[in-house]
């Protein structure tokens, strides 16, 4: 037991022995702590890759044996989105970046550090500050055919665009009898930082999830950023990938070899059978965190990030409750019109049978967010709140 | 005020000289049966006559930092006979559609753009079809302007599947993308910004092309389109902002909702130039000048003095906040369907009787269409859920009980 738990730290590096393009693969499902994906047909590499899956899980403090994988760099979570971009705009001429500050100043976060000296000043655009007409720009450009990636210095000042998103991105697809498509790409970082304050703390996916047409993702390591990035900018819909602030400087090893996700698709992160427990974004790694407590003291989560939140990968989260029957989401979202209420809304809709008890949801408190450091931390899930409530669940007592 | 109401009532029609210049580009509605006939007559000039000659423009053109064009224009006899039959087939469109509203065939929001029609017919002889339009929801005209039916405009307004949106778009979201007609936006101002997107494109994709994005006098005092005159101004963006410009925003007069009317001057360091919106050639000259001054120095700032004779939609009878004298005033003088049958007469290009046929001609070509349309059904049950996401990379539009619709990746 100690083993399976302590095996839980290198999950994250774990995942990167998989070689990218190998479809998925099924391991032994009965390995506490392996990295389970749904199955299709193995590849001899994969085969591989998957024992030295297994091998490094099993045993705590050892260096994963990247040896036999051959492959991979180490790289923070903003690199990696940048990695995605650049690939995708070298690979594509009509793929340009317009935000604020993306072009000369190498983006705030440095997510377009060095793009405008490698694709020049017109595909790499630094805008003044208006968003409202930069990103109508975006999507007016997208309408005749340009791959937009629109970024928003924080994902709080898209809401001066909020019309330019719903209106025109994700109507004018429908409102044009499907003549205009709009394959632009709105990202930014959003989610409570570190005591940036209330205006700069916003989770926006709480607003724009009801916008038909949209489709909304969230990465939450190097990894899935990279790939969601090119998905995205690979997608003829108008996709909206929500970053964190505290998560960019996340260590991942990656496959140096190209590889693309899917932006529908959850992330089975830690297989189990007593709870579902649903995240995304940062709350995945509060939710590693307090899986690491909850192994210890004997219980078994599942923990699924489910990436796309708009629209759920409900067949994902439905085997998992047919399995488990008891499932928690964890958000960072406010408890009023969040993910999390739409997605309690959407198990209860489809999973009804399955459950032993109501779908739980702890998310943040219906509060701005506060300056001090203490009231911050009391507005989001913290991971002892998500142990207590897993064996509350477990133990029947909610 | 009274010398507001003054102005808009001002500029009487003209007469015209001649003389001879290069051709210019020809609308597509041209009156076969009208050509037929005239060839048995000796007149100054057959109606598909081809042959250039200049008029001149009685209102001036106002600069705004930059040297107006010339007072007069090119034109020819064919381009003035298309112009008066396309404006007239878009009057009788608008009366159509206003008889259709009052007998409920079409629902919602319905603005008509009757009185105005020489902006969207003068714009159109200046540009290609490679050159990009947006406008706001007055849109039905500027829709047959890039090359839509009368039929797709009907059915669409009384939401049939044979509308050019497939009935999902209304009055407010007519499209045409193979006519480069980037719609039909509801909200107002929203469309000067994708505007500047067009532009954008075409830039980047170094067309030698401009986009014009229309909007009103009400849009006029949006923030967003300071923030698009700023970018395109910034970056050179082959831009055209048109503000059409009726003198009423909804119910509320320009005078009370604009520090400064002067709208062609409000782009500031953005130059502008102001047109008489009634007269279709002044129009044209305007259009061309200014898209020579977008390909080579930036966006410019276009201001059409035009005039709406209906309400600002099918709900407001448009005479709380004017009065029927102005409206029928405007409609004797300035007129620009009269203006343009005045100067087909006075040059002798056409007689009263031919006027009179082409007139046939267009209302029988709106009640064909009407017809026609009232007959389309209405779109199937699942087209509610088509057209919601494109159909790509990966992506299907889900209900709740969806099944695994994992794609390989590529």
């Amino acid at each position: 037991m100690a083993a399976a738990g302590a095996a839980l730290a290198p999950i994250i590096e774990n995942r990167l022995l998989l070689p990218p393009n190998a479809g998925r693969i099924r391991c032994s499902s009965s390995a506490r702590g392996a990295l389970v994906v749904r199955g299709a047909a193995l590849s001899e590499e994969s085969r591989k890759n998957r024992s030295s899956a297994l091998k490094a899980v099993a045993v705590k403090g050892e260096a994963p044996n990247l040896t036999t994988a051959k492959s991979g760099h180490e790289i923070l979570l903003f690199d990696a989105l940048r990695e995605g971009l650049e690939e995708e705009m070298a690979r594509d001429p009509t793929v340009c970046v317009i935000g604020e500050d993306v072009g000369h100043y190498g983006g705030s976060y440095k997510v377009t550090k060095g793009l405008a000296e490698k694709f020049g000043d017109l595909r790499v655009l630094d805008t003044p500050i208006c968003e409202n007409s930069f990103t109508g720009m975006g999507i007016g450009a997208a309408m005749t055919g340009l791959r937009t990636v629109v970024e928003g210095m924080n994902m709080g000042f898209l809401l001066l665009a909020y019309n330019q998103i719903s209106n025109n991105a994700g109507m004018l697809h429908y409102t044009s009898g499907g003549q205009f498509k709009i394959p632009i790409v709105i990202r930014g970082p959003g989610g409570v930082g570190k005591q940036l304050g209330a205006e700069h703390s916003q989770r926006l996916e709480s607003y724009f999830q009801s916008v038909p047409g949209l489709q909304m993702v969230a990465c939450s390591t190097p990894y899935n950023a990279k790939g969601l990035m090119k998905a995205a900018i690979r997608s003829d819909n108008p996709v909206i990938l929500y970053e964190h602030v505290l998560l960019y400087n996340l260590k991942e090893r990656i496959p140096d070899e190209e590889y693309v996700l899917c932006l529908e698709e959850a992330e089975l992160v830690r297989p189990g059978k007593d709870v579902t427990i649903l995240t995304y974004s940062r709350m995945r790694h509060f939710v590693l965190q307090a899986a690491k407590t909850l192994v210890e003291r004997g219980y078994d989560p599942e923990i699924i990030d489910i990436r796309s939140l708009k629209p759920f990968d409900l067949f994902t989260i439905g085997n998992s409750i047919k399995k488990t029957h008891k499932v928690l989401i964890v958000e960072e979202c406010m408890r009023t019109g969040g993910i999390g209420a739409s997605l309690r809304a959407a198990i209860v809709d489809n999973f009804w049978d399955f459950l032993d008890g109501r779908p739980e949801c702890l998310s943040s408190q219906d509060v701005p967010t506060p300056y001090a450091a203490t009231l911050e931390d009391a507005t989001v899930v913290q991971p002892a709140q998500i142990v207590v409530k897993v064996e509350q669940m477990c133990q029947g007592l909610v | 005020m009274a010398r507001w109401r003054q102005r808009l009532l001002s500029s009487a029609c003209s007469s015209s000289s001649s003389s001879a210049a290069a051709p210019q580009a020809l609308l597509r509605l041209a009156s076969s049966a009208l050509s037929r006939q005239s060839s048995s007559r000796g007149f100054a000039a057959a109606p598909d006559d081809t042959t250039p000659f200049v008029v001149d423009i009685p209102v001036p053109y106002a600069g705004h930092r930059c040297d107006p064009p010339e007072q007069r224009v090119e034109t020819s006899a064919k381009e003035l006979v298309d112009f008066f039959k396309v404006m007239y087939v878009m009057r009788r469109m608008e009366i159509a559609a206003d008889s259709l509203y009052k007998a409920k065939f079409i629902r919602g929001f319905c603005h008509l753009y009757d009185g105005q029609e020489a902006v969207c017919v003068g714009m159109e002889a200046a540009l290609t079809k490679e050159d990009a339009i947006i406008t706001a929801y007055r849109d039905h005209c500027t829709h047959i302007g890039r090359g839509g039916t009368v039929l797709e405009v009907m059915a669409e307004l009384m939401g049939r599947k044979s509308g050019c949106s497939l009935g999902k778009g209304g009055s407010m979201h007519m499209y045409n993308k193979e006519g480069n007609f980037y719609g039909g936006n509801g909200i107002v101002g929203a469309q000067t910004a994708l505007g500047a997107g067009l532009a954008f494109a075409q830039k980047y994709n170094k067309q030698n092309a401009v986009s014009l994005a229309l909007y009103g006098d009400g849009a006029a005092n949006q923030g967003q389109l300071f923030e698009a005159m700023n970018i395109s101004a910034l970056w050179d963006l082959p831009v055209i902002f048109v503000c059409e410009n009726n003198h009423y925003g909804m119910g509320t007069a320009e005078w009370r909702s604009a520090k400064s009317p002067e709208y062609y001057k409000r782009g500031d360091y953005v130059p502008g130039l102001k047109i008489d919106g009634m007269d279709v050639l002044a129009v044209k000259q305007g259009v061309r000048f200014a898209k020579e001054h977008a390909l080579t120095k930036g966006p410019i700032v276009l201001e059409m003095d035009t005039y709406r004779y209906h309400g600002h939609s099918m709900s407001d009878p448009g005479s709380t906040y004017r009065t029927r004298e102005e409206i029928s005033g405007v409609r004797q003088e300035r007129d620009p369907i009269e203006r343009v049958r005045k100067l087909l007469l006075a040059k002798e290009i056409v007689t009263v009787a031919d006027l009179k046929n082409l007139e046939k001609q267009a209302k029988a070509e709106v009640d064909e269409a009407v017809n026609q349309a009232k007959e389309g059904g209405q779109p199937e049950t699942h087209e509610l859920f088509t057209h919601v996401h494109v159909k790509g990379l990966k992506q299907l539009a889900y209900g709740p009980d969806r099944k695994e619709v994992i794609v390989p990746l590529p």
